[in-house]
C-alpha cells in the first residue's frame, strides 16, 4: 500500500493533529511500512469467516431505568482547564 | 516488636508479609515506611514511578493497621501489602497520567473498580507506576516522564507497556503491582524483568477506571515475584462488575485454590510457530528445558501446529490502533488534561492541544487507526482484521480440544538495550508475536521466569489457558516454580 | 418554466421518555443548572464505561412495532467518530450496521388521499450536549445535561412530495409515539426534531436530484416554511442552469431563508466501527411478544372504542383522540362522572377555544380530570348554571382550581330559595309596568326582558328555568 502526502494530510486531519513537514515525511514512511505489513492479512482467504468483534458471545447486558446519580458538577469540572458558570468553555462555535 | 531490616521485609512474598502483619510481628506502618525508603534509594536508578504516595500511604497504613487490629482483615491475603499501580488506572483525587503530557495534570474524581477492591482488601497503594504513553509501546521508553530502566541491567529496557510496574516489583520497590495487558503489556515486561504476571481472560477483571487503549483487548493483571502472589492479587481484583458491560460473571474466582504442585495428566501443547524462526536460541533452549521439567513432573508435552500465528500482529495492530484512535479522541483540551496556551478558534485548539499533548508513538497509532477505519478502507483492514481474529480464536479453540495449556516463550528475545528499537516501530511491533494472539482470542496467560541468557537477562515462559481457566495456568506455573526453587 | 416535483425524506430525532440516560443512571429531566445532570460516564471521563438502559431498547421496539417495522433481533451499537464540543467522547454511540428496526411505514392522509410513507430504519443513539454562546466573553459554554439522553432516529424513505405530506407524517408519528408513551414529543424542548432532506427533479425524471439537508427546525410551521423556501431556492438554482450542492443548510425562521452551514474544514468521514464497550443485543421471540402484548391502544382502535363504548359521534372521537393528552383526560374524566358526551363537549368546545386563544398545545393542558368532573357534577346537580360554569371553567383551565370550593368562595351557587326569587320578581314586575302592559298586549318579548332583569338582579345565580316559571305565573296573575 502506497501512502501519499494526501493520505497523511487526510488522516492527520481526521485525528486532529498538526504535523510538521519532518513529521509528515516520517509518518509517510512509517505508515507505509506498517500498512504494507498489515496487507499480509490478504494472504489468507477469510471470505467464509464472520467478523468477530467480541471474543466471547456475551449478550444483553442491561441496567434498569432507575436514577442513581446526583449532582456531581464540581467533581466533573475539577479538571477543566477553563470553566465559567458551571460550564466547560470552548472558543466560539456559532457564527 | 523486633527490628525489621529492609532485606527482611522485601524479599518476602505478599502472603508472608501480610501474615506477619496480621500476627503483629511487624506493623503496617513499618512495612510501608521501609517500602518508601527503598523507593527513595532505588528509584533514581530505575524510574519505576511517576508518583509516589508518600503521605497517603502512611496515612492509609494507620487505617489498615486499625482494621487488622479489629480483626476485620483476617481473611485478606493482601492486608497491609504495598502495591504499585500502573498509571493508567484511575485513582480518585490522585494524579493518573497514562505517562502522557496530555494527562499530566489529571486527577480522576473516581476510583477504578480494581482500586476499590484492593482497598477493601487492605492493600496499600504506594505509588503510580511508569509506562509507555497510553500503554502504547513495548519498552516504557515512550513515557512523557522518561524511560524506566531494567533493574536486572540498567542499560536494558524493562519491556512495556507496564514496564514501571514490572521493574518496581523486580527492584523490590513494590511487593506487588497492577499492570494492564492489551497485546502483552503485563507479560512481556515480566519476562524482561524476571518477575511473574498474569493477563486474565477478557472480562474477568473490571475495566471500569482503566483508561482505555483498545477496549476489546485491554485487561488489568497482577505482577508479583511469584505465582502465589499473582493468584492472590487476581483473586482480589477479579469478579463481576455491573459497571463494565464486558465483565463476565463466572463460577469461581478462587485462584489460590489452584496453587497445587501437581501436573500429572496435564496435557501441554507447544505451537511449532512459537519455537521456530525468529526465536532467540538461548530463549528457545530455556523454554524447551522448562517444558522438559513439566514433562518430568508428569505432564504430557507435545508440539503441534497453531494456524495463522503470523497474522496475529497485523490484525492486532489494525484493531488496537482503530480503537485507540477513537478512545483517544476525547483528549481535546476542553474537559480535562493539557490545553494548548496559544490558539485561534476551536479547530486550532483541538489540533494544537493534541499535537503538543501526545507523543510520537501515540500519534502514529491514532493515524493508523484513522486510516484503517476511513471511508474506503474499513473492509480491507478493520473488517478483515475482525475476520482474522475469528480465525485465531478458532485455532485456539481447536488446540484446546487437545491441550489444557499451551506453552511457549513470552517474547522472542530477552530485554533489548534502551534506544535499540525506538527508531523502527515495525520492528518493535514484531516483538509482540507471541503475546498479541492471546489478547485477540481473549485468553488467560501467565509469564514467569524460566532462566537467563548469557548476559544474565531473564527469560520468560508463557503459559496460555482456556477461557476462564486461569486455574489451569496457575497450577502448571506454580508446579514449575516449585521445581525451579528446589 | 419546467414542471418540478419536490422529493422529501425526513430524519426525525425523538428523545425517549426514560427516567435515566441511555448509558448511565443520570436523570433525563429537562432543564436544571448546567452540568448538574451529569456523571463521569455521560461526560466521557477517561476509563468510564457505558451500560445500556433496557427501557431504551423496549421503547425502540415499541416504536418499531407501531410503525410496522421489522425488528432486528440481533442488533448492536457502533461508534460514530467526529470532533465537536457537544460530544465529550468525540464519538456518538449510535447504530449503523444493524439498526434495531427496518423496513416499516405509516399511512397518512392529505386532502382525503391516503398514502404510505416508508420508514427505512429506526436506530438508537445518545443525544449530544448543549452549546450556549456567551456574548460577554465571546466564547461558548458547554452544558452536558442533555448528553446521553436516549434518542431514536426515525429515517423515512424519500416518499413525501409536499409540505402538507411532511406535516401529516410528523403529526401521525408524533401521535403514535405519544400514544406509546415513548416520548412526550415536545418540539419546543427539543424532544422531537426533524432534519429535512429535500431535492427537486423534473416531473417524470427517473433519478432523484441532489439533496440538501436542513436542520434547526423547531415547529411544524417552521418546517412548512423551510420546505417551501428550499423548494423555491433549488428550482431557482436549476432554472439558472446551475447545480444544487449536496450540503447541510440551516433554516433561519426569522429571516425566512436558509444558509449553507460553514462547510466543515475536513470531509465528513465518521469512521463507524462496532462499539467494543457494549455487547450485542439479542431480542428473543419471547421478549418481542412481551413488548407486543404491552403495546397500548393506538388512535385508530381508540376511536372505534369511543364510538361504541361511549356512544359519542365519530367527529367527537376523532377530535379527542387527535391528542393523547385529550384522550387521557377524556377517559379519566368519564371514569369519574360517567357522562361521555358532556365531557366530550367541554373538551371540544371550551377547551379547544381556550387552547387556541392562549396558543397552547393540548400537551400543555394543566387541569385535572377530577376538576373537570367536579365542574360537570356542579351543573348536573343544578348548583350552577351553564353561564357561570363557563366562567368557572376558564379559571379551572388557567389555574386548575377546585370548582367546588371556587364557586362557594365566590358565592356563585344557584339560589334555590323560591321565596327570595318570588320576592325579587315581584319587585321587578312592580318597577316595570310598561313591560307588563306590553306582555299583555301580545308582545311576548317583554317577558324575556323581565327574565333578564331578574337574572341580573340575582347576579346570574338563579336557575333560568325556575325564573321563567315564576315570571310567567306572576304575569298571568296581573
Amino acid at each position: 500500500m502506497k501512502i501519499t502526502d494526501e493520505t497523511i494530510t487526510y488522516v492527520a486531519a481526521l485525528a486532529k493533529l498538526e504535523l510538521s513537514d519532518d513529521e509528515k515525511d516520517r509518518a509517510k514512511t512509517d505508515l507505509e511500512n506498517i500498512i504494507s505489513y498489515m496487507d499480509t492479512m490478504n494472504e489468507i482467504d477469510t471470505s467464509n469467516v464472520e467478523p468477530m468483534s467480541h471474543a466471547f458471545p456475551m449478550k444483553n447486558v442491561f441496567r434498569e431505568d432507575v436514577v442513581t446519580n446526583g449532582d456531581e458538577r464540581d467533581n466533573l469540572l475539577s479538571n477543566a482547564p477553563v470553566k465559567k458558570d458551571g460550564c466547560f468553555i470552548v472558543p466560539k462555535t456559532v457564527e | 516488636m523486633a527490628e525489621i531490616k529492609l532485606q527482611d521485609t522485601t524479599p518476602m512474598t505478599a502472603l508472608e508479609l501480610s501474615t506477619k502483619m496480621k500476627a503483629g510481628e511487624v506493623s503496617v506502618e513499618e512495612v510501608v515506611k521501609k517500602q518508601l525508603e527503598i523507593i527513595k534509594s532505588e528509584d533514581e536508578k530505575y524510574n519505576c514511578y511517576i508518583t509516589v504516595w508518600e503521605e497517603a500511604a502512611i496515612a492509609r497504613a494507620k487505617e489498615v493497621q486499625k482494621l487488622i487490629d479489629e480483626g476485620k482483615l483476617a481473611d485478606s491475603s493482601l492486608a497491609g501489602v504495598p502495591i504499585a499501580i500502573k498509571d493508567n488506572i484511575c485513582t480518585k483525587g490522585e494524579l493518573t497520567t497514562c505517562a502522557s503530557k496530555m494527562l499530566s495534570n489529571f486527577k480522576p474524581p473516581y476510583n477504578a473498580e480494581v482500586i476499590e477492591r484492593l482497598e477493601a482488601a487492605g492493600a496499600i497503594i504506594i505509588g503510580k507506576a511508569n509506562m509507555d504513553e497510553f500503554a502504547m509501546g513495548s519498552t516504557t521508553e515512550t513515557s512523557y516522564y522518561g524511560p524506566t530502566k531494567n533493574p536486572r541491567g540498567v542499560e536494558y529496557v524493562p519491556g512495556g507497556s507496564s514496564g514501571g510496574a514490572a521493574a518496581a516489583v523486580a527492584a523490590r520497590e513494590a511487593v506487588i503491582a497492577l499492570g494492564s495487558d492489551t497485546g502483552g503489556s503485563v507479560r512481556q515486561p515480566c519476562s524482561f524483568c524476571g518477575v511473574t504476571g498474569i493477563k486474565p481472560t477478557y472480562g474477568t477483571v473490571s475495566r471500569y477506571g482503566l483508561i482505555a487503549y483498545a477496549s476489546s483487548l485491554d485487561q488489568i493483571g497482577p505482577i508479583a515475584n511469584n505465582v502465589a502472589d499473582c493468584a492472590s492479587v487476581l483473586e482480589v481484583i477479579a469478579g463481576h462488575d455491573a459497571k463494565d458491560s464486558t465483565s463476565v460473571p463466572t463460577q469461581s474466582y478462587q485462584y489460590t485454590k489452584a496453587l497445587v504442585d501437581d501436573v500429572k495428566g496435564k496435557k501441554i501443547g507447544i505451537p511449532r510457530g512459537y519455537i521456530g524462526k525468529g526465536l532467540d536460541e538461548e530463549v528457545k533452549a530455556s523454554i524447551l528445558a522448562a517444558a522438559k521439567v513439566l514433562e518430568e513432573k508428569g505432564a504430557t508435552v507435545e508440539e503441534f501446529d497453531l494456524d495463522i500465528v503470523d497474522l496475529a500482529i497485523p490484525a492486532y495492530y489494525v484493531l488496537a490502533s482503530a480503537e485507540a484512535s477513537s478512545n483517544l479522541s476525547r483528549y481535546d483540551g476542553v474537559k480535562y488534561g493539557y490545553r494548548t496556551s496559544d490558539f485561534e478558534g476551536l479547530g486550532d485548539l483541538y489540533k494544537k492541544t493534541r499535537s503538543e499533548g501526545f507523543g510520537q508513538e501515540v500519534k502514529r497509532r491514532m493515524m493508523i487507526g484513522a486510516f484503517v477505519l476511513s471511508s474506503g478502507y474499513y473492509d480491507a483492514y478493520y473488517n478483515k482484521a475482525l475476520r482474522v481474529k475469528a480465525l485465531i480464536k478458532e485455532g485456539f479453540d481447536k488446540a484446546f480440544e487437545k491441550y489444557d495449556v499451551i506453552l511457549g516463550p513470552t517474547a522472542p528475545t530477552t530485554a533489548l538495550k534502551i534506544g535499540e528499537n525506538l527508531s523502527d516501530p515495525l520492528k518493535m511491533y514484531l516483538g509482540d508475536i507471541y503475546t498479541v494472539s492471546v489478547n485477540l482470542a481473549g485468553l488467560p496467560a501467565i509469564s514467569l521466569p524460566c532462566g537467563e541468557d548469557s548476559k544474565g537477562m531473564p527469560i520468560g515462559l508463557q503459559l496460555i489457558g482456556k477461557p476462564f481457566k486461569e486455574a489451569d495456568i496457575i497450577q502448571v506455573a506454580y508446579s514449575y516454580e516449585q521445581a525451579r526453587i528446589k | 418554466m419546467k414542471s418540478y416535483e419536490t422529493v422529501i425524506g425526513l430524519e426525525v430525532h425523538v428523545e425517549l421518555a426514560t427516567k435515566t440516560k441511555i448509558f448511565c443512571g443520570c436523570t433525563t429531566a429537562f432543564g436544571g443548572s448546567p452540568n448538574t445532570h451529569c456523571c463521569p460516564v455521560c461526560t466521557g471521563m477517561p476509563g468510564t464505561l457505558p451500560v445500556l438502559n433496557k427501557q431504551v431498547v423496549e421503547f425502540a421496539i415499541a416504536a418499531g412495532l407501531a410503525t410496522n417495522c421489522t425488528i432486528t433481533q440481533n442488533c448492536k451499537f457502533d461508534r460514530k467518530n467526529y470532533f465537536y464540543p457537544d460530544l465529550p467522547k468525540a464519538y456518538q454511540v449510535s447504530q449503523l450496521y444493524l439498526p434495531i428496526c427496518r423496513d416499516g411505514g405509516i399511512e397518512i392522509e392529505v386532502g382525503g388521499v391516503k398514502k404510505t410513507i416508508g420508514i427505512h430504519e429506526i436506530h438508537m443513539e445518545e443525544d449530544a450536549g448543549k452549546l450556549v454562546h456567551d456574548e460577554w466573553d465571546d466564547c461558548t459554554l458547554v452544558d452536558y445535561n442533555r448528553c446521553g439522553v436516549p434518542l431514536i432516529e426515525i429515517v423515512s424513505d424519500p416518499d413525501m412530495r409536499s409540505a402538507d405530506e411532511v406535516i401529516a407524517y410528523l403529526e401521525k408519528l408524533k401521535l403514535i409515539l405519544q400514544y406509546l408513551g415513548v416520548s412526550d414529543c415536545k418540539m419546543q424542548e427539543g424532544s422531537l426534531r426533524a432534519d429535512i432532506n429535500l431535492s427537486i427533479r423534473e416531473v417524470g425524471a427517473p433519478e432523484f436530484g441532489t439533496r440538501t439537508e436542513m436542520k434547526n427546525m423547531n415547529s411544524f410551521k417552521a418546517i412548512a416554511r423551510a420546505i417551501e423556501g428550499e423548494r423555491k431556492r433549488q428550482i431557482e438554482v436549476l432554472e439558472y442552469g446551475k447545480k444544487v450542492n449536496q450540503e447541510t443548510r440551516r433554516w433561519d425562521d426569522n429571516k425566512d431563508t436558509s444558509f449553507a452551514m460553514r462547510s466543515k474544514e475536513d470531509a465528513q468521514d465518521y469512521r463507524y466501527f462496532p462499539e467494543p464497550d457494549l455487547v450485542p443485543i439479542e431480542i428473543s421471540d419471547e421478549w418481542l411478544d412481551t413488548v407486543k402484548k404491552r403495546q397500548p391502544e393506538l388512535r385508530d382502535e381508540k376511536m372505534v372504542r369511543y364510538e361504541t363504548q361511549y356512544d359519542i359521534p365519530e367527529y367527537d372521537a376523532s377530535l379527542i383522540t387527535s391528542s393523547k393528552k385529550l384522550a387521557d383526560i377524556f377517559e379519566a374524566t368519564v371514569a369519574i362522572c360517567n357522562k361521555p358526551k358532556e365531557v366530550s363537549n367541554w373538551l371540544m368546545v371550551e377547551t379547544m377555544r381556550l387552547l387556541k386563544e392562549h396558543e397552547m398545545e393540548p400537551e400543555n393542558i394543566a387541569f385535572t380530570p377530577e376538576n373537570l368532573a367536579k365542574l360537570i357534577g356542579l351543573i348536573d346537580a343544578g348548583s350552577i348554571n351553564r353561564t357561570v360554569a363557563k366562567e368557572v371553567f376558564e379559571v379551572v383551565f388557567a389555574e386548575n382550581v377546585d370548582p367546588e370550593s371556587y364557586v362557594k368562595e365566590k358565592g356563585l351557587l344557584i339560589v334555590n330559595d323560591e321565596g327570595e326569587l318570588r320576592k325579587t320578581i315581584d319587585e321587578i314586575i312592580a318597577s316595570n309596568p310598561q313591560s307588563v302592559e306590553d306582555y299583555h298586549n301580545g308582545k311576548t318579548k317583554a317577558m324575556g326582558f323581565l327574565v333578564g332583569q331578574t337574572m341580573k338582579a340575582m347576579k346570574g345565580k338563579a336557575d333560568p328555568g325556575m325564573i321563567n316559571t315564576i315570571v310567567l305565573e306572576l304575569l298571568q296573575k296581573q
